[in-house]
């Protein structure tokens, strides 16, 4: 018996090149496995019409301040020069291909390619070439070289709020019309002053990078996978929540309020009433919200496509940065925040309520393994697909979070940039 | 003298609190510290950047009792347990009344299925306190060498 069958040759195997059916309530899994699509999401959606988040503007707040990331799989210095504007370029030098910056940040007045010493100003002009003109009369370049000729992509820049994001398309909109006006005005809502760094960190997902977006954009899953709140008898279900999606489907905001009918705010009050019940926290000044955005809305979960999320758990800030790093691994950037402004007993309110979320955090740990777990689980069902039927088959806005409408929203989006 | 921190009793507390985390006697952790106290997980880069956010962080004794309790009740994640590893705590400072040391950590996770690797490795910077006739904790953080996680730190360092 011949083992050794051709790739393509086996009968009934899906063709990773049309979506099962015309509808956004399936999602084929091949989608998640094959490397084809990998390169052609860098090729169409990374480097594509898209606003990826590269950092904070508080990472790079002085002239010649700098960062290092990634645009998809395409590495990215992103630099504050003394005219004190932000700019991006791919970290790749024009001569041979190596890395133009090799830590992940710091300051520098140019950068210098460690391999033959080419040099770069902060906007990733080519400024030097080493021995350009030879030694003694000898090597050097050809005459026809010019420098302005070679250098690394650039990508053009948008800054929001705080946040620098990057296109390496010419054909991108501006960054509000981009966002949409209900994503643009809540990531207003929380980025409204000067803010302060207090945490960076990597998780690293075992699944394709789709998974982890999608679980961002699932408000179905939150109180069934995360138990915390329920098990404390933090009572959410009855909270006034809502989402928004932004019209091409890419961006979404989910927030809950506080119950208005329900006076009692005070989670202090509410877990020790809960001891009688059931489980309590001992030390339930974890969950003392303040309503720093005089709003009542306690959470706010919002995404950007591709690769951007802002969290606002309670007082608990953070960025997340989505980054593919393997066809099933992704990098999982946790930038945590509080403002210029914060009291010292905020700040603290802040460190303690961080525990909610990241790696370890209460209300998020299992998002680091759910999407293993797809990807696990789907291991030899290329050719069999995910259902998204929860509240319908749209992408519009609904007034409830038990819908899967902002998860069909990044797949008409997807799908969109794609062609697929 | 009881109260004398010495090394002995370090090396005591040190070998309790991986062997609660180790195995799997969670609910003991809580109590090798004091009531007001810092427990924190996090890296050397942000540690030498001066950021005082954690991926794990209690400054109450209760908040790590609440940790196990969520750990037990309410967190979902695949049976696994650690091996912490040690190295030898170099004492930095000790007034009689309370001492500081440097201890190196390496964890290695043991996941249900038996696949094993090295979850972290780092160093402890402790500090104690006499309460009663018990060495506790008044401060532990773990400093980690590496910036990534994998996949999601539930049982704590």
């Amino acid at each position: 018996m011949n083992v050794n069958v051709a790739p393509g040759s086996i009968p009934n195997a899906p063709e990773p090149s049309e979506w099962p059916e015309s509808t956004l309530t399936r999602v084929p899994y091949w989608v998640y496995q094959s490397p084809e699509i990998t390169a052609l999401e860098q090729q169409r959606l990374f480097e594509g019409p898209v606003w990826n988040f590269l950092c904070l503007e508080a990472e790079v707040a002085k002239p010649g301040d700098y960062r290092t990331t990634f645009v998809g799989a395409m590495p990215v210095v992103v630099a504050r020069d003394f005219d004190d504007e932000i700019y991006a370029f791919e970290n790749r030098c024009a001569h041979r291909g190596a890395l133009i910056a090799l830590d992940g940040g710091g300051h520098a007045r140019d950068f210098t390619c460690v391999y033959h010493a080419w040099n770069y100003d902060l906007k990733g002009n080519l400024k030097a070439v080493a021995f350009e003109d030879g030694v003694n009369g000898k090597g050097g370049m050809g005459k026809t070289f010019c420098r302005a000729d070679h250098g690394p992509r650039k990508l053009r820049i948008a800054l929001f709020c705080g946040l620098v994001f990057g296109s390496l398309s010419d054909d991108v909109p501006p960054i509000e019309e981009y966002l949409g006006e209900d994503v643009a005005r809540l990531i207003k809502r929380v980025l409204h002053k000067p803010v302060v760094v207090t945490g960076r960190y990597t998780q690293m997902l075992p699944n394709n990078w789709k998974l982890y977006f999608e679980n961002v954009k699932d408000t179905y899953h939150a109180s069934l996978l995360h138990t915390f709140f329920t098990t404390f008898r933090i009572n959410r279900l009855s909270q006034r929540g809502g989402m928004v999606v932004s019209p091409d489907g890419g961006n979404h905001a989910s927030f809950s309020f506080i119950d208005t009918k329900n006076s009692e705010t005070n989670y202090a009050a509410m877990g020790i009433r809960s001891e009688n019940e059931g489980f309590a926290l001992k030390d339930p000044s974890l969950l003392e919200v303040v309503d720093e955005f005089n709003d009542g809305c306690q959470m706010q979960i919002l995404t950007v496509f591709p690769n951007f999320v802002l969290q606002q758990i309670q007082n608990a800030l953070a960025v997340r940065q989505v980054l593919p790093t393997g066809q099933t691994e992704t990098a999982l950037n946790w930038t945590t925040f509080g403002f210029a402004d914060d009291t010292p007993e905020m700040t603290r309110l802040r460190l303690r309520q961080n525990n909610l979320a990241g790696p370890a955090g209460y209300v998020s740990m299992e998002d680091g393994a759910v999407g293993g777990f797809v990807q696990r689980g789907i291991a030899a069902a290329a050719g069999e697909r995910a259902v998204l039927e929860m509240g319908g088959s749209s992408t519009a806005n609904e007034g409830t979070r038990a819908t899967e409408a902002s998860v069909r929203g990044f797949w008409k989006r997807y799908r969109g940039l794609m062609g697929i | 003298m009881s109260s004398a921190i010495t090394i002995e009793r370090i090396l005591a507390l040190q070998a309790r609190y991986t062997r609660c985390i180790d195995n799997n006697v969670l609910e003991e952790w809580p109590d090798l510290f004091l009531d007001e106290c810092l427990y924190m997980v996090t890296t050397a880069e942000n540690h030498r950047n001066g950021y005082r956010s954690g991926i794990i962080y209690a400054d109450t004794k209760n908040m790590l009792v609440d940790r196990v309790a969520a750990l037990r009740q309410a967190n979902v994640y695949e049976k696994q347990s650690y091996r912490h590893i040690l190295g030898l705590p170099y004492v930095t400072g000790n007034d009689g009344a309370e001492a500081e040391s440097e201890t190196p950590f390496l964890v290695t996770r043991i996941m249900h299925d038996g696949q094993t690797s090295i979850f972290a490795t780092g160093v402890y910077l402790d500090t104690y306190r006499s309460a009663g006739d018990a060495l506790k904790f008044s401060r532990r953080v773990a400093v980690c060498d590496s910036s990534r996680i994998d996949t999601l730190l539930a049982l704590p360092l």
